[in-house]
């Protein structure tokens, strides 16, 4: 029971976690909502597709659909294409969302990449209840996202606030996230891979689903170079 | 596109994009994922991140002034304020701060005029 009970110092542990993703899903979902605003669609429209699909890039691509009156297997497989990375975020967190019991469903459901780069990367300390922490995170995450959207979309019809550059703060995020990794990784050598697995599809085949090609390049590349990774770790 | 076709659109791409997360919990419900499937887990998350960092940057361009100095100026600013302080919201708050500056005051302009 205690295990599920809220406890204050857990949730502001996560809060302190997550401010730079509050910072950075703020402005990107402020902009996403003045995009679908603009496009034509109410902000309730940015409400529910933050609360339902919460998945960044997604959004943003959908708004072109929407507003180019895109089929709706184009926008199924556009939607499969730009979320495919997530299929192998899951690997990383059977242990950790075990824990959370009845919270798992949403903890799979709102899975991001930030969400996921800050659940890889953060150890609780002793004095917070560990599942919960991990929940806090997700659900902070979420709201954070789902409050820049709506705020975008409903003061794109007020305000105009030059937001140019803001959404460098998740930019920045990532470069801290691998910083932070980098310094507790024995292993250096996925560096590398990371980088090479995201230069090549992007020098080779460009922009365009440049995300999908270097994740699976990086599986193909785990899975060639397992043993120098093994060894690698030993030392 | 109409209004009904945005709701089913809506309903589709949530679904698409939860089934995306969900996989390998589907996937291996009840059973020990093999060796190999953990090993890509373990070591998947700095390959991610590292190629998450240069995704964000993908859109910048190297060939035309200010020659992407505003992102790489930015970037060193992360790196060289979380060195001195490694407490993130400064390293983000300042780095962003910094970027907008550069875009919206553009100093670097005169760099190049």
């Amino acid at each position: 029971m205690s295990k599920h009970t809220f406890d204050f110092h857990t949730l502001r542990a996560a809060f302190s976690a997550t401010i730079p993703v509050l910072f950075g899903y703020l402005a990107i979902g402020l902009a996403f909502g003045l995009l679908l605003q603009n496009a034509g669609y109410p902000w309730v429209f940015a409400l529910i597709m933050s609360v339902f699909i919460y998945a960044g890039a997604a959004q943003y691509l959908a708004v072109g659909l929407f507003a180019n009156n895109a089929g709706l297997l184009e926008i199924a497989t556009i939607t499969f294409l730009v979320n495919f990375r997530h299929m192998i975020y899951g690997l990383s967190l059977f242990r950790k969302f075990a824990l959370t019991n009845k919270f798992k469903p949403y903890m799979i459901f709102s899975l991001t990449d930030e969400t996921y780069a800050l659940l890889t990367s953060v150890t609780p300390s002793p004095e917070v209840k560990e599942a919960q922490y991990y929940f806090y995170i997700a659900l902070l995450n979420h709201s954070y996202w789902i409050i820049g959207s709506v705020l975008g979309a409903v003061a794109a019809q007020f305000v105009t606030f030059n937001t140019q550059g803001l959404d460098f703060a998740l930019t920045a995020l990532f470069v801290v996230l691998l910083m932070e990794q980098y310094t507790n990784s024995a292993n250096k050598l996925v560096f590398v891979i990371g980088g090479v697995c995201a230069f090549a599809p992007l020098i080779l085949l460009g922009k365009e689903n440049m995300l999908l090609y270097a994740v699976i390049l990086a599986i193909a590349a785990l899975i060639t170079l397992k043993k120098r990774i093994r060894e690698n770790e030993c030392k | 596109m109409s209004v009904n076709n945005v709701w089913l659109a809506i309903v589709i791409m949530a679904l698409i994009t939860l089934l995306t997360r969900a996989f390998p919990f589907i996937f291996f419900h009840g059973r020990k994922p093999p060796d190999l499937i953990l090993f890509i887990g373990k070591h998947i998350p700095p390959v991610v991140i590292t190629i998450l960092v240069i995704y964000c940057l993908k859109d910048v361009k190297l060939t035309q002034a200010p020659y992407g100095l505003c992102e790489i100026l930015s970037v060193l600013a992360v790196v060289l304020l979380h060195l001195w302080r490694r407490n993130p919201f400064l390293s983000i708050f300042g780095a962003t701060v910094f970027y907008m500056f550069l875009l919206q005051a553009s100093p670097l302009s005169c760099l190049f005029n």
